[in-house]
């Protein structure tokens, strides 16, 4: 029989010594692994579908943005991972993605989703599965209310925003008799009703609302709708047709006099301005989120985060001229990631537990300063809206280049709205 | 009895899924047996009858949107705006018939997807109470039927299986009634059909009918289980799921339709995961399947292995 003593253990207390000195080893391994672990943040992404050209553009933007994140020291000290999934721009799709997300690939949140219909397909199951989705949308369904308390929009302004704040331009520069031409489905209504209201505020008058199929190819048959006496033509059209529906523009007025023309990005996002048969634009003015083409004042937040994303001065990839980005709206995918940054650090997020406290450390968001984490400019966040407030930028096309001819303060953009998200339950 | 034992096995083991399948695949499911039963409805038709419609997804949107418009904007209690989604489905499928049933083949696709192309306009022109393309959001009010709210996995689960196993087993039992010999007889020969003393019109009137109220019955659920009813399930895309999922499980078959969304499903999952050319390997999965198993997964078990699969 062998005794035990401390000198001489027996093999049995050996081996649980070995066992207990062993875990001990590795608790503080583990509890560094906690704190030192990715975090892991789910994109939702239109890599097929409609939104593809927004996809590509929204995906490179990401990883942009999140090599800047890491290579400052990721959020928190822990480095960020990014899982891209594709929703096909199809909102039953994209309500499956979210829960792929969260439930299988189990990201911390979920951001990225631009199209109005695939936001609103998928915002019901974020809410059910109480996982925070932070939208890169645009449109007006989340300062609505109808979507839920898990669902933000930190990173870009709403449609409604956009056209109250550029509707007095409009009408004390270009004209105060506005003809509308837009798309017939929700986006083109959002335009119709808020730039109608907006125009009548400052005076003006929207005399004619031409709304175009989505399925139409071909729009000779809509121009002689439009009334000899407009002053104004506003147009935005969005989808593959837009070359058409701008050449036809041109052909039905010929060098006679016409209008003059105000347009939304929307309509000519990813695509060349320098293509045949946008001549006819020349002269005419846009709106756009942030200027495509460098302007002689942008600020080093803006040139920083263009090099970074690796976009040229006209708005097309360093590597290929012929590629043009959708600069006007995937500015919203990098403020987004710097907000989910920012939301993370004041609530002390250590994993999903923190969710709740997450969505309501951005709901303390007010001013949102300008800086590299927000190269488009300064931001306004209104927390029982859930949606930000921002700048807004006019161009004219004048010899081939769009030059910022105005841009909004961020009071042109407010509205008055009984929407209060922080007063519903989560 | 065999094949009836084999059915009933089937829905057995959905069942019993539903204590094991981890989170993710858990309304996966519910989601595969809702819209497998969306793709039985139209298997009635195609599969079954030989019709073959590009128009389904006015009869599933049709569901959707009344149960969904009913009970948002027309304060009606979940269950009864429920009960409507079907009778809306069937109504507008009967509708369709009248006229489309007039014409066969090529036309009658035409006509069909004609008229589903309307309906899906008609949501867009009218966005006010629609919601046009973007569609709306159900409350979670509009979503507890008394007791049970359709938000909760379990409830979803349960709920999508009872549609799924009343439609399979109605289609099972279709199948094997005259009525079923009676639409398979037109589908092989509807001269010949006539010419014994059946009323085709009235059978392919029938089938389309029963069709459309499978189909309206699987939209409505779908847009209670999940809180959404949107414009784009009235488009021609989900015209053709449902043709892609019979082909793939087998045209004609009662399991074929679930077997289809399941593979169909899980394949644009995985294929999403490996690849961004993911609708590549989706669309050479098709090729290969119509070179080698044209009538599908269990045509091809019907013609080698079980020949009395119904």
């Amino acid at each position: 029989m062998t005794r035990e003593t401390i000198l001489h253990p027996t093999r049995r207390s050996l081996l649980a010594g070995g066992a207990a000195a062993l875990t001990a080893a590795a608790l503080p391994r583990y509890a560094q692994a906690q704190s030192s672990e990715p975090i892991r943040l789910g994109f939702q992404l239109h890599r097929t579908g409609i939104g593809a050209a927004y996809g590509r553009w929204y995906e490179r933007t990401a990883l942009a943005a999140l090599k800047v994140v890491n290579e400052a020291g990721g959020i928190a000290g822990r480095p960020v991972e990014i899982l891209f999934e594709d929703d096909a721009t199809d909102p039953r799709r994209g309500a499956e993605v979210v829960e792929k997300l969260a439930t299988q690939a189990r990201v911390d949140l979920i951001f990225g989703p631009l199209f109005s219909h695939v936001v609103i397909g998928s915002a019901p199951r974020a809410g059910e599965l109480k996982i925070p989705y932070l939208v890169c949308s645009e449109g007006y369904h989340v300062a609505s209310g109808k979507l839920n308390r898990w669902t933000l929009q930190p990173g870009i302004t709403d449609v409604r925003a956009q056209v109250t704040a550029m509707a007095p331009f409009v009408t004390e520069n270009l004209g105060k008799k506005v003809t509308m031409i837009f798309p017939d489905y929700a986006f083109g209504h959002d335009h119709r009703d808020f730039f109608t209201e907006a125009v009548a505020a400052q005076g003006g008058e929207v005399i004619a609302q031409i709304a175009i199929p989505p399925t139409e190819t071909s729009f000779t048959r809509y121009f002689p709708r439009i009334p000899r006496d407009t002053e104004v033509l506003y147009h935005v059209m969005v989808g593959p047709a837009v070359l058409t529906f701008v050449k036809e523009l041109g052909e039905f007025y010929g060098s006679g006099a016409k209008p003059e023309i105000f347009g939304f990005i929307d309509s000519l996002e990813a695509v060349d301005i320098a293509s045949p048969g946008l001549e006819f634009l020349e002269g005419s003015h846009f709106w756009e989120g942030q200027c495509r083409m460098l302007q002689p004042d942008a600020s080093e937040a803006e040139t920083f985060y263009r090099d970074a994303v690796g976009v040229d001065a006209n708005g097309a990839a360093i590597e290929d001229p012929n590629n043009v980005s959708c600069y006007g709206h995937m500015f919203s995918v990098w403020e987004t990631l710097f907000a989910i940054k920012e939301g993370m650090e004041a609530c002390g997020w250590r994993g999903p537990q923190d969710r709740q406290a997450f969505v309501e450390a951005v709901e303390a968001f007010t001013d949102m300063p300008a800086g590299r984490e927000r190269p488009q400019g300064a931001k306004v966040f209104n927390a029982k809206l859930h949606q930000a407030f921002g700048h807004q930028f006019i161009t004219k096309l004048e010899g081939g280049k769009l030059v910022k001819v105005h841009e909004t303060s961020i009071e042109d953009s407010l509205y008055e709205s009984d929407v209060d998200y922080t007063a519903m339950s989560f | 009895m065999r094949m009836i034992a084999l059915h009933l096995a089937v829905l057995a083991v959905l069942a019993a899924l539903q204590f094991v399948l981890p989170a993710y695949h858990h309304t996966n499911a519910a989601r595969i047996m809702v819209l497998a039963t969306y793709a039985i409805g139209f298997n009635i038709a195609f599969g079954y009858s030989g019709l073959l419609s590009l128009g389904h997804a006015l009869f599933f949107a049709g569901g959707m949107y009344a149960t969904g418009l009913l009970v948002d904007q027309g304060g009606w209690q979940p269950w009864l705006a429920l009960v409507a989604g079907p009778l809306a489905g069937g109504a507008l499928a009967a509708a369709v018939g009248l006229l489309a049933l007039r014409t066969a083949g090529p036309a009658f696709m035409i006509v069909t997807l004609m008229f589903a192309q309307a309906f899906h306009l008609a949501i867009l022109y009218w966005g006010r109470f629609t919601g046009g393309d973007e569609g709306f959001t159900l409350s979670g009010a509009a979503r507890r039927i008394g007791a049970f709210d359709l938000a909760d996995p379990a409830t979803r689960y349960t709920a999508a299986f009872l549609l799924f196993g009343a439609a399979m087993l109605g289609c099972l039992a279709l199948a094997r009634s005259r009525t079923g010999r009676v639409l398979v007889a037109v589908r092989e020969n509807e001269e010949r059909t006539r010419m014994l003393g059946y009323d085709t019109f009235r059978a392919k009137l029938f089938a389309l009918a029963l069709s459309g109220l499978i189909s309206g019955a699987a939209g409505a659920t779908y847009g209670l289980m999940f809180g959404y009813v949107g414009g784009s399930f009235a488009s021609i895309q989900y015209s053709i799921l449902p043709l892609i999922w019979v082909l793939l499980g087998g045209a004609g078959t009662v399991l074929g339709p679930l077997l289809g969304t399941a593979l169909m499903f899980y394949l644009i999952d995985w294929a999403s995961s490996v690849t961004t050319a993911s609708q590549f390997v989706v669309g050479a999965v098709l090729i290969l399947l119509v070179l080698f198993a044209p009538r599908g997964l269990l045509g091809l078990v019907r013609d080698h292995a079980m020949r009395r699969l119904p």
